[in-house]
């Protein structure tokens, strides 16, 4: 059996449109999880990774681990930098030391990103009932 | 069907506060929206279409039922009462006269009292208390800048509409030829769509802004730099310092970037630093992109009320400003709190999971418009009409420019404006701990 590929990257979480659009009302519906659910890499990250665009992948730190779609991402070069837009996924994983300001680490947490074909991404209210139940 | 047009209406998405916004009416529904980003027009259009709130729901043993607005009340209230520390959260969009009753429920309470700048602008607060910001209006960048620095922000997709009405394209007075006058710089780890129409790009390393800055402090005063800092070449930097040195009226504007990332607010210390430092060759300003339409307001409205402008503490019975100790985040991760009054926020969306886990464990009060994973976990949901949509009010722009909030349409039946909400709520309060309703002025 062949190892599973692994990716080491540095995450950073932030505003997308489609986010933006999705939160006014609408973060119960299949749409939220498109928005948020999602994890851009540079193009060559996923070819290393030997993803393509709408895989589910894993992401984990030492704070947690999520599943998301990969999504090409349109801001590359960025290798090494994964992008999850703002949302219970990102914060799922992200560090949430405030380094004595208040201020959680949002962006710049180390993560690990493994494919994860035949998995489901869970929906706002899913992550919500796993996060209660852990 | 007789179609009414309410122009001139203030779009309470995000910090540019646009103001020219087109909103067309049929039979007290939105049905159109003109001059509007994306962003502002999902705000405009989710009012009929998204999953609105319209009655006050109380949660028991997992199962909800709808009540009456006094019943829901009067739990709230109750559950407020009780908590030895609640934590009063939220406030960055609504108007500033429901924040002003929060304060006073704050005070009554002896609670905690955060609003949505701890986890997105609090770390320039806390630099700027340090060192201070040389800022200006928006209408002074539109007419006098020449040169745009974006720094840890696209705005692209955040503030769709800032370069269009105040940075890059517009016509300013003394830019007559609009984006042909100006210069346009972009620092950011990504090649973002608003680096992609600068004129400049300069990637840096992630969580490399601070030195970014050093460096580019140290060239101003010209003292020798490494070869390359931040990933970025000493031929850069010169070359951007020597863009900022000669320009006429340079503004740096700057996001999430700087504040989330290693170093916080101390990156945002030298970014300030870094502007008064330019003063000595030529005019300068410094400015935050604001996310909530509000937020500004809740900073202003914070700081005439109790002197701090989020993180404030009353439970030593006057107010305490301790960010690190007193923030949202800080009291939710430390178990510390024991009750929550959420208002016009999701921070089960927005919050890192282990203040969510303790959240989701203490009893929750949410007033607010759409069903959200925060009303999912609230023992009280009592709805809300939407600030500048539904009820008139005053917001802050990102610039702290005060903007009166429109109405364009009547609420559903039964939802009140978040102030009279939060009032009924404080006189409810008081009632029961036997003290006399504060009376809050501009609200």
């Amino acid at each position: 059996m062949t190892e599973l590929k692994r990716l080491e990257v540095s995450l950073i979480t932030g505003r997308t449109i489609e986010q933006g659009e999705a939160i006014e009302g609408r973060k119960m519906a299949q749409g939220y999880v498109e928005a948020a659910g999602v994890v851009y890499l540079d193009p060559e990250d996923m070819e290393e990774l030997g993803v393509w665009e709408g895989d589910v992948v894993r992401v984990e730190t030492d704070f947690g681990s999520v599943l998301v779609y990969a999504r090409r991402s349109p801001d590359a070069p960025h290798r090494g930098v994964a992008f999850i837009p703002m949302g219970p996924w990102a914060n799922a994983i992200i560090n949430p030391s405030t380094d004595s300001i208040g201020m959680p680490s949002f962006k710049g947490v180390k993560a690990v990103v493994t494919p994860a074909l035949g998995e489901e991404v869970l929906d706002a209210r899913s992550l919500l009932a796993k996060l209660r139940g852990g | 069907m007789p179609e009414r047009v309410v122009s001139d209406v203030v779009c309470p998405f995000c910090g540019c506060l646009c103001d020219d916004i087109e909103v067309v009416v049929r039979e007290n529904r939105i049905v159109e929206v003109r001059e509007a980003c994306a962003l502002g027009t999902a705000k405009f259009m989710s009012l009929s279409v998204g999953e609105r709130i319209t009655k006050p729901l109380l949660r028991v043993d997992g199962s909800v039922r709808q009540v009456s607005l006094e019943e829901a009340l009067k739990e709230a209230a109750k559950m407020l009462a009780d908590a030895e520390r609640p934590l009063l959260y939220g406030w960055s969009s609504t108007e500033c006269g429901a924040q002003a009753v929060g304060v006073a429920l704050a005070e009554v309470l002896g609670g905690v009292l955060d609003n949505t700048s701890s986890v997105c602008h609090g770390p320039t607060v806390l630099a700027t208390q340090d060192v201070g910001c040389p800022s200006c209006t928006l209408g002074q960048v539109k007419n006098r800048a020449d040169l745009i620095i974006y720094w840890g922000c696209n705005p692209m997709q955040a503030h769709p509409r800032h370069m269009s009405r105040y940075t890059t394209f517009p016509r300013g007075f003394f830019r007559e030829r609009g984006v042909k006058d100006k210069k346009i710089v972009v620092i950011d780890v990504r090649h973002t769509e608003t680096a992609r129409l600068a004129d400049r790009f300069i990637q840096v390393e992630l969580g490399k802004d601070y030195e970014l800055l050093a460096a580019m402090r140290a060239a101003l005063k010209e003292y020798e730099i490494p070869e390359k800092v931040a990933g970025v070449s000493r031929k850069d930097i010169l070359e951007v310092v020597e863009l900022m040195k000669n320009c006429q009226f340079g503004a740096l504007f700057f996001g999430m970037g700087l504040t989330m990332s290693f170093g916080k607010h101390r990156n945002v210390d030298n970014a300030i630093s870094l502007v008064k430092d330019l003063n000595a060759y030529t005019k300068f300003i410094i400015m935050p992109m604001r996310g909530h339409y509000n937020v500004a307001g809740a900073n202003t409205v914070f700081t005439w009320e109790t002197g701090f402008p989020y993180a404030v503490d009353f439970s030593r019975g006057y107010p305490r400003y301790n960010p690190g100790e007193t923030a949202a985040n800080d009291v939710l991760q430390n178990e510390e709190c024991d009750a929550a009054l959420i208002v016009a926020s999701d921070p089960v969306s927005h919050f890192p999971a282990k203040a969510v886990k303790h959240l989701a464990s203490i009893p929750v009060i949410s007033i607010d418009f759409h069903h959200t994973p925060t009303t999912e976990i609230s023992k009280v949901v009592i709805p809300a009409a939407v600030a500048g949509v539904e009820v008139e009010g005053t917001a802050y722009r990102m610039d702290t420019v005060p903007i009166r909030l429109k109405k364009v349409v009547e609420p559903p039946e039964g939802c009140l404006p978040d102030r009279e909400i939060l009032r009924m709520l404080l006189e409810k309060v008081c009632e029961i701990k036997g003290v006399e309703t504060p009376v809050v002025k501009h609200a």
